[in-house]
């Protein structure tokens, strides 16, 4: 699997500094966009660097319900979205790690991230984070679905059963099933809005309020564990997006120019989100479900129209 | 070699069986001994095992005198190898167990002992019968000596129900073994005629494609059926394994069901060429089974029924694996065929590793709370730490999560539906594949439910407050189980050999393909070592020493007043899940009606009934047994009326002979 060249190394090692240290800049990126379209001036692009960075310095407060599992919820959520950031392609080339069936290990880590998330908000006894980790493995149960068609329609696009190899549709194939990706991809963005936690599934900037459903169940981490609980999140915004954008990204074959495009195409797709945020509500949330099973029919045809 | 395998499995077979006598003649200490007794066999049952699947070839013996004349035929090949190491491990795990759980107080602990025993004795002849009478004897000595163990409390109404819900149905599928073996002996079955129609033989090719070949597979796959809880057949499994003692559901849940895998496992690997159309009905029923039965766990308030539930999803599971292998074995694609039968083989395992886990973690709440009630439980990760710490692997692996065993078996099934992608018609695949996702995820949602609600929070009855750890003979098999997840999830490759033996067995390929070289097995642990190392590093980060301060309440927002019964219930936390469900579960609730402006006390009560069992059987029966109302007065009850009885069948029967 892993051709020992010596000419990856680079590739490794910016594909892994990317990992670890652009993740708190999207949510930066989304937040300026909002406030420009919004027509404030809003906080700096840098912002969730500066809040992790005090976070880390506090104290946090501990609730006396809670056992272990309450700090290991969001280590296991970081170490979780750091191995899966491994498996996924930034772009042009190959990921650093990457093997036959590393997709259901890629989709099963973020499986194992929202376990240990739940379990963390029911550890704190609190009826209210109880009702957030409800709505979380709610609206899981349509989302996997749909990240799993995609996967196969891509699989069957390109032949591959990696993430390396399907992302990286060549032109052919991009040609022969430009339909298909495109539903693939919407069925993707309802799954990225509704895992990230953003409108129209979840609010992001709420608190205190009895819909939320990312932020209610990080209500009781303070201090380091809500450090790592922030940074896990924002690393999901990166991995996820890299699902996204991967199959549109052009193959020009310089280093150089094809991060330059996957760094564009990141910011472009943290704009989107921003730009979605200001002009959608958020939706009801009994009607969540049927955007969600929207997203799932799109990729279901996507299968389909590949079939036809 | 061969021989000395073949004597390990007798001695497992005799040392398990008897394992309950000492026990009635000791007036204490029965339960150790056979707690030791059936280590014992387990051992030597693990040893012929490994032989076998270490390749010394299968083993066979000869019994020539078994009571009804025929020869008994017993061979331990490589598949029931297998299915042994279960078969062995778990009785063991469950019978220490069982020392502190059921010791001699209770009434009827010697009685129970010898049926665990006996059960488990029948359970190693059955992975290694290799003859129809041999099978159905060992079968019908489990199914009987099973019911005896799920009664054991048979005080309680309920109890009594179950047992006779599952007597009942344990016996119709038998019929259908009856029925199915004979079909499948004889001129034009599938194993031919003669006295070896009723040897497992390979059948010969082209049988399976009659009218008759496929009929026998449909009877096999009903009386199989019946045994590994398949939807519909499934509605004895949840009361009887809610009903029996918790280390008794743990061998029905984890080994007992397993039998009928085994049953349909033996069936596709003596078929060498099986239709098209078996592989596509076992990928239809995995995935009805599968769904259903995760999304009639969700709605359970039991925790024992909630496991029972969840037995009916992983034999989907196992079903989705065993389809597809046959799909692969049918269309004549061996990697298809290896990655299905391995991830439906190596599933079994698993599933009988943490179910074993789980059952035996719910009966340490029963025995610290005496309720298995999930509303009346919480917060007992603080009181019993390590039954906590147990179940929660067990949760993991059942959900499917890596790093742990449940994942591995889960992603051989998975690669299985990819694979097809390319080689059968695609629309199994995506059945495969969309079914295990909504699975994984619906898994997720109950046991974050159920260690969320028992284990977290804080407690919600008397009970559940005053609970403590339970004993070490309880701790340590759910310390063994667990570590057993945890290495098979972390190191799959030391299994793989054994499992690509019995896989390439059931697919019929001459020479075993190495699973390691078609799913990147190592790359799992590879990568299971940095994921934990990360996970340790960055909770250690966030709980050094000074970085924090214990002791306060949960902020919640700042709510002051809180109480343990104002916390989510397992009811709430399921509700939204159920409510979107409410077309497949078809709930009774009732609802209070708040009018108001300050209402007094209200009551909330929601069931989900099991839809074949309360609305399809019950009242079926109840509906024969009244038809049949008219036929009570031939029972007059004088001796004299039924001699007459006899008297008129035999004149009838000799005046059609003569005719």
């Amino acid at each position: 699997m892993c051709e020992p060249a010596l000419a990856r190394i680079p590739q490794v090692l910016v594909h892994v500094l990317t990992a670890l240290l652009l993740p708190p800049l999207l949510p930066g990126l989304i937040n300026k966009v909002k406030a420009l379209v919004a027509g404030r001036q809003g906080p700096p692009v840098l912002q969730l660097y500066y809040d992790l960075a005090k976070l880390a310095r506090k104290q946090a407060v501990i609730s006396r319900a809670t056992t272990w599992v309450f700090l290991a919820g969001p280590a296991a959520v970081a170490a979780a979205a750091l191995v899966a950031s491994l498996l996924v392609p930034f772009g042009h080339a190959p990921a650093p790690v990457h093997f036959e069936g590393d997709m259901i290990l890629f989709a099963y880590l973020f499986g194992l991230a929202r376990f240990a998330t739940v379990l963390a908000a029911l550890d704190t006894g609190s009826s209210f984070e109880g009702m957030g980790a409800a709505r979380e493995v709610t609206f899981s149960v349509l989302a996997e679905p749909a990240l799993f068609l995609g996967f196969a329609a891509l699989a069957k696009v390109s032949g591959s059963l990696s993430l390396s190899g399907m992302l990286a549709l060549g032109g052919p194939s991009l040609f022969r099933a430009t339909g298909p990706l495109i539903l693939v991809l919407a069925g993707w963005i309802t799954v990225y809005l509704a895992e990230n936690a953003r409108i129209p599934v979840d609010d992001p900037n709420t608190h205190l309020e009895l819909t939320m459903i990312h932020e209610v169940m990080v209500l009781d981490h303070s201090g380091r564990p809500l450090a790592l609980a922030l940074y896990g999140a924002s690393l999901k915004l990166l991995v996820l997006g890299a699902l996204i954008v991967g199959p549109l990204l052009p193959r020009t074959g310089r280093p150089w120019a094809d991060w330059a495009a996957f760094y564009g195409a990141m910011a472009l797709l943290a704009a989107g989100v921003g730009v979605v945020e200001c002009i959608t509500a958020r939706l009801r949330l009994n009607r969540v479900p049927q955007f969600l099973v929207a997203g799932l029919l799109a990729t279901a045809f996507a299968f389909f129209l590949l079939q036809a | 070699m061969l021989v000395a395998v073949m004597a390990l499995l007798v001695c497992c077979a005799l040392l398990t069986a008897l394992s309950g006598i000492p026990g009635l003649y000791l007036r204490a200490g029965g339960g150790r001994a056979a707690a030791w007794l059936m280590g014992a066999g387990a051992l030597a049952g693990l040893a012929a095992a490994a032989l076998v699947l270490a390749g010394a070839g299968p083993a066979a013996q000869v019994l020539s005198h078994t009571p009804l004349g025929s020869p008994g035929y017993l061979r331990l090949d490589p598949i029931g190898a297998f299915f042994l190491v279960p078969v062995a491990v778990l009785p063991a795990c469950g019978a220490v167990f069982g020392v502190g759980y059921w010791g001699e107080g209770h009434e009827g602990a010697r009685t129970l002992r010898l049926l665990y025993g006996l059960t488990t004795g029948f359970l190693v002849v059955l992975v290694a019968a290799a003859h129809a009478l041999t099978f159905l004897l060992a079968w019908e000595g489990m199914a009987v000596a099973g019911f005896v163990l799920v009664m054991a409390e048979d005080r309680d109404p309920a109890t009594r129900r179950a047992g006779w819900v599952y007597l009942a149905a344990t016996h119709t599928g038998t019929l259908c073994l009856f029925a199915a073996f004979g079909l499948a002996a004889g001129p034009g079955g599938l194993f031919g005629a003669g006295a070896g129609g009723f040897l497992f033989t390979p059948a010969a090719p082209g049988l399976a494609a009659t009218s008759r070949g496929a009929l026998t597979f449909l009877l096999f796959l009903v009386g199989f059926g019946f045994k590994a809880g398949i939807f519909p057949l499934h509605f004895w499994l949840p009361p009887a394994h809610g009903a029996a003692p918790s280390h008794v559901s743990s061998i029905m849940s984890g080994v007992v069901i397993k039998m009928g895998i085994l049953g349909l496992v033996r069936l596709v690997a003596l078929v060498p060429d099986p239709p098209l159309w078996w592989g596509a009905l076992l990928v239809v029923l995995g995935a009805l089974s599968g769904l259903l039965g995760v999304a009639f766990a969700l709605a359970q308030h039991d925790l024992k029924r909630l496991l029972a539930y969840h037995s009916i999803e992983n034999i989907g599971i196992i079903l989705l694996g065993l389809g597809l292998g046959t799909l692969g074995k049918a269309s004549g694609h061996p990697v298809l065929a290896l990655l299905g039968f391995a991830g439906a083989l190596l599933h079994v395992l698993n599933h009988s590793l943490f179910k074993g886990l789980l059952f035996l973690g719910a009966g340490s709440v029963v025995h610290a709370t005496g309720s298995r009630d999930l509303e009346r439980l919480g917060g007992l990760g603080h009181t019993m730490p390590f039954t906590a710490a147990a179940f929660l692997a067990g949760s993991w692996a059942i959900c499917g999560l890596p790093p742990l065993n449940g994942f591995v078996s889960e992603w051989l099934i998975y690669l299985a539906a990819f694979q097809g992608l390319a080689f059968l018609h695609p629309g199994w695949s995506v059945l495969a594949l969309a079914a295990l996702a909504m699975i994984g995820a619906l898994a997720a949602a109950c046991f974050a439910k159920v260690y969320g609600v028992v284990f977290q929070g804080r407690a919600r009855s008397p009970e559940a407050a005053r609970a403590a750890e339970v004993s070490l003979a309880m701790r340590a098999p759910m310390g063994v189980l667990a570590c057993a997840c945890i290495g098979l999830g972390a190191a799959p490759l030391l299994v793989a050999p054994a499992l690509a033996r019995a896989a390439a067995a059931l697919a019929g390929t001459s020479e075993p393909l190495a699973l390691g070289g078609i799913a990147h097995l190592w790359v799992l642990s590879a990568l299971a070592l940095p994921l934990a190392a990360l996970a340790v590093l960055l909770w250690a980060w966030s709980r050094r020493r000074g970085a924090h301060t214990t002791g306060q309440p949960t902020w919640d927002c700042g709510y002051a007043a809180d109480c343990p019964r104002a916390q989510y219930t397992a009811s709430s936390f399921a509700d939204s899940l159920v409510g979107s469900l409410r077309y497949v579960l078809w709930p009774r609730e009732r609802r209070p009606k708040l009018r108001a402006l300050f209402p007094g006390p209200r009551g909330y009560r929601s069931h989900v009934p099991d839809p074949v069992l309360e609305r399809a059987a019950e009242p079926g029966f109840d509906l024969a047994a009244r038809g049949l109302g008219v036929l009570r007065f031939l029972q007059g009850g004088h001796l004299a009326l039924y001699l007459l009885y006899i008297l008129v069948t035999l004149v009838v029967l000799f005046l059609w002979m003569v005719a």
